[in-house]
């Protein structure tokens, strides 16, 4: 299929790539405008409290103050700050300036000043005291009998049940999971407990707000969701959306943090009380603690299967801390279920469970990988015993189960996000040559035949195979638009938002592709909604399949406009002509310039635009497929586990610009080693966080990382543009259960507390008797 | 006080308060590809070059270096034409989100200035200060061994 494309498939450099090798100013914290505020957040120093007074009298008399926001003075809509589509899906449980804080980290107050330091020592000037309500810091606490209620306010709406706590609930059932557990041979079940952990992009939450000349709030805003922010802003300040614009820059990174409008409402609203421009960039303590998190999560997996090794049934029951507030509780649990239990089908007996709690520590979100890395971890993990119990290898009892192309898995239908899901027939599944070529690549039956040492360093390799999707069906929508210039170039303007990923880049390269032309001749607008056209936004690995789509489709629309044109001038059958390397080319050999047609379209005879918007809703999410392998060496001595090598083969359908997928697929697996082996926000017992910042809170940095290799299998997913997946988010999954396994393989111990540092460890050896 | 210093070749003189950093102060003057990620030295996407080495710039006062010679990545590219370290970069897909590309890239330069052959243990060990959270370095460490060759080359 590769073959008959000319600009897909290849290795285009970023088309904003010049622009950030060179360091221009193009991040929304570079932007300076005269007379800019800058903003300091008063957080909670309680964990759970309410505020009995405050007094910003003091902060708003020191010289250079302009403004000073706490709940006396703004609006009282409660809100989510999940920054999803409508109807949205989380609780609105959350005021800009609440009466109550939840959470050591909770917004307090916001004080704007004309510069950094004065906004600093103006925040330290607001005078609050609060009334303890006992903090709630953990899932068991928050669901114990009599536990203080977070969530005590009258007017919140669509929490599950806030009296005990729970934000939300969904479940899930196929068959009759009982029976089935009866009827299978072996029995397995593994339960797993995730820790807090953040996303760390290396640029905080930025934003610039300001006021146009005709009163309009421009927002600048590092976001993944432009037109979310412009929604749920004009909402909050109760203006129309037109009112507002929101511009997307360079994104330094978001991994799912800034689908949180979290920063933007202070901002317009300071811009709209002050009329000056204004600065709110998170520090990075805050960027841990005030931003949003990983929905840790208590995840019990019970799987049955016959003698054979055909999984027969499965149960999956789910506790998730959400955190102070409801954002993404709701959705993140059902994908803990929904983006891992079809990957199984062959059981007709499935059931699923999940509960998000609220506790009053900080706030968990969406974070690449949604759900689906907890659920895959107990899963996979379970696999892996399984195996071990039918005495087979863990690869050939994921061939015997994994899901098929043709084959549909009835969770697709009866989980979605929250509520029911979109009956789906897998189109496209390339995971048997993924596990092909993982097996071969990594060596997996060689590695795994070998001695796992005497000495202290025990040696041992594990796999597991996932699956996540491609955005949301009947629920993401892309537009895209596509403008011919005079000089036969093209303008292509996309809602989608580039935080980094490079889908500008590839959206370019769908394009060109179309209407055949390199990609210097198109130039990418993404994500101003005052310019382009709706995009729900970079979230859910919609991008490459759902906006890719839109491209696909408004080229189309435009490359017909330009045939049917140069039909005309070359008294041509259109049905004979074909756009080819900056031309449309007859059959008979004759050919026309787009440049040409260009200026005509300008400049006559018979001048018009030559145009086209499209958009695009999914029927279906394609699920990119993925095989992982991990070797390890375990120091019984020291708990120490070193990754030696991690093997990804992933089927992303057609790859549209194959490195950067890779790069894709490298980042999610290195975020996701730095999961399972070092990250964790720790807590004080009153609920503060330990460990805000980069020191402290341990990402992997470039030596503590082993070779990452990765190989691109390649399917073609009929529905998808050019026949494309997404996969933003899937690498970040295997780390976690593979390195797991390969633990087991090495020392026949079963980690099930991540993250696996060395005293954990040595901890978990002594108690399960294999530390020497 | 006054400070003066040579930011990518030219001269420029300034006010910096006491407890100003080296990072605020370029990047008051405009030089915004100096990247503020965590402002305590942790994450190296502020490093910049200070008489020739490379250095976290929210680690300095902006005082502690008057009269020095400042080197950041908006200086590389010569009329037009990328430095074969960006150019390595660009080509080699080694950018996501580019925000720790100068830091990154700046502390590559001060590397190859040093070790013009490094292997790749060299380039991890050089780039341990600079933290990227999009691309697992792969492609980072691959496009610096890359620019490393054809700078040599170029000097043949």
């Amino acid at each position: 299929m590769k073959d008959k494309f000319q600009v897909v498939g290849t290795n285009e450099p970023k088309v904003d790539g010049r622009t950030l090798v060179t360091g221009k100013p193009v991040f929304a914290g570079d932007v300076d405008l005269p007379g800019m505020l800058h903003v300091a957040l008063v957080t909670s120093p309680m964990a759970h409290a309410r505020i009995t007074r405050i007094d910003t009298s003091a902060a708003e008399a020191l010289d250079g103050v302009a403004c000073v926001l706490t709940h006396r003075n703004t609006p009282t809509t409660r809100y989510t700050t999940a920054g999803q589509g409508a109807p949205e899906p989380s609780p609105y449980d959350s005021r800009m300036f609440d009466t109550k804080v939840r959470f050591v980290g909770d917004r307090v107050a916001a004080v704007a000043a004309d510069t950094p330091t004065i906004a600093a020592q103006a925040a330290a000037l607001v005078e609050v005291e609060y009334e303890d309500l006992g903090p709630v810091l953990s899932m068991d606490a928050a669901l114990a009998p009599g536990a203080p209620v977070i969530h005590d306010e009258q007017d919140a709406l669509d929490i599950w049940d806030a009296p005990h706590n729970i934000a939300s609930v969904v479940s899930a059932i196929t068959g009759d999971v009982s029976a089935g557990f009866d009827e299978s041979a072996v029995v397995v079940e593994t339960t797993t407990e995730t820790q807090y952990a953040q996303h760390a992009p290396l640029e905080p939450h930025v934003v610039l707000a300001h006021l146009d000349g005709e009163g309009r709030i421009i927002l600048i805003s590092s976001t993944q969701v432009p037109f979310h922010v412009r929604r749920i802003v004009a909402r909050l300040l109760d203006l129309p959306i037109h009112r507002i614009r929101v511009i997307k820059p360079r994104l330094g990174g978001g991994f799912g943090a800034k689908q949180e409008v979290i920063v933007e409402d202070v901002a317009a609203l300071i811009a709209l009380r002050t009329g000056r421009p204004v600065r709110f960039e998170f520090t990075r303590a805050q960027e841990f603690i005030s931003s949003r998190t990983r929905h840790p999560m208590r995840v019990r997996v019970k799987l049955g299967a016959l003698s054979d090794g055909t999984i027969h049934a499965i149960e999956m029951d789910v506790i998730s801390n959400t955190g102070a507030y409801g954002s993404h509780g709701l959705t993140v649990m059902s994908n803990t279920g929904s983006k891992t239990l079809p990957l199984y089908n062959k059981a007709p007996h499935v059931r699923f469970d999940g509960r998000a709690v609220y506790t009053t520590m900080p706030v968990a979100g969406a974070y690449r990988g949604y759900g689906g890395t907890q659920g895959c971890y107990p899963l996979e993990t379970a696999m892996d015993e399984m195996a071990a119990r039918l005495g087979i290898d863990p690869v050939e009892l994921r061939v015997r189960n994994h899901i098929r192309a043709g084959e549909t898995s009835p969770i697709f239908e009866e989980l979605g996000e929250g509520r029911k899901g979109t009956p789906q027939i897998v189109t496209s599944c390339a995971l048997d040559a993924c596990i092909r070529v993982g097996v071969e690549r990594f060596e997996w039956c060689r590695k795994r035949a070998e001695p796992r040492g005497n000495g202290p360093i025990r040696h041992g390799v594990g796999m597991s195979v996932h699956m996540q999707g491609s955005g949301i069906p009947l629920v993401d929508m892309a537009g895209a638009s596509i403008a011919m210039n005079d000089d036969g170039s093209f303008n292509l303007l996309v809602g989608a938002t580039d935080l980094g990923t490079g889908s500008d880049t590839i959206l370019a390269q769908i394009a060109a592709e179309v209407l055949g032309v390199p990609v210097d001749r198109i130039v990418v607008t993404s994500s101003d909604t005052d310019l382009t056209p709706f995009d729900t936004g970079a979230y859910a690995s919609s991008t490459t399949y759902v906006s890719g789509t839109a491209v696909e489709r408004a080229a189309r629309d435009v490359a017909g406009q330009i045939i049917s044109v140069a039909a005309s001038m070359l008294a041509a059958d259109p049905e004979t002509l074909r756009l080819a390397d900056g031309r449309v080319v007859g059959d008979d050999g004759r050919s026309v310039d787009l440049a040409k047609i260009g200026f005509r379209s300008y400049y006559g005879p018979d001048p018009a635009q030559i145009a086209a918007t499209a958009s695009f809703v999914p029927e279906s999410s394609p699920p990119p497929f993925m095989a992982a392998f991990a070797e390890v060496a375990v120091d019984t001595e020291t708990g120490l586990i070193t990754v030696v090598d991690y093997v990804a083969a992933v089927d992303c359908g057609t790859a549209i610009n194959p490195r950067l997928a890779e790069g894709q697929m490298e980042g999610a697996i290195a975020n996701g080693i730095g999961y399972a082996l070092t990250e964790e926000m720790q807590f004080t017992s009153l609920g503060r966080v330990k460990n805000p910042d980069l020191a402290r809170y341990k990402i992997p940095g470039s030596m503590d990382l082993p070779p990452i290799r990765v190989y691109l299998v390649e399917s073609y997913e009929p529905t998808g543009p050019m026949g494309a997946k997404s996969i933003a988010e899937i690498g970040i999954n295997g780390p976690l259960p593979a390195i797991a396994n390969a633990v087991y393989h090495a020392v026949g111990v079963r980690l099930t507390h991540p993250p696996f540092t060395p005293e954990k460890v040595w901890r978990e050896l002594n108690r399960q008797g294999a530390a020497r | 006080m006054n400070v003066r210093y040579t930011i990518d070749g030219v001269g420029t003189a300034t006010e910096a308060g006491p407890g100003e950093s080296l990072m605020d102060v370029l990047r008051r003057l405009g030089h915004t590809s100096v990247k503020n990620g965590c402002d305590r030295g942790d994450c190296g996407s502020c490093a910049v070059l200070v008489d020739g080495r490379a250095i976290n710039a929210c680690l300095v006062f902006a005082v502690q270096v008057n009269g020095a010679a400042i080197g950041t990545i908006e200086g590389l590219a010569r009329g037009g034409e990328l430095h074969p370290l960006q150019a390595a970069a660009l080509d080699g897909s080694a950018i996501q989100c580019g925000f720790c590309t100068p830091g990154m890239l700046i502390t590559a330069l001060d590397l190859l200035s040093r070790n013009p052959e490094p292997d790749e243990a060299a380039v991890r060990t050089a780039l341990s200060g600079s933290f990227c959270r999009c691309t697992g370095y792969v492609k980072p460490v691959e496009a610096i061994l890359a620019a490393a060759a054809a700078m040599l080359e170029r000097r043949s």
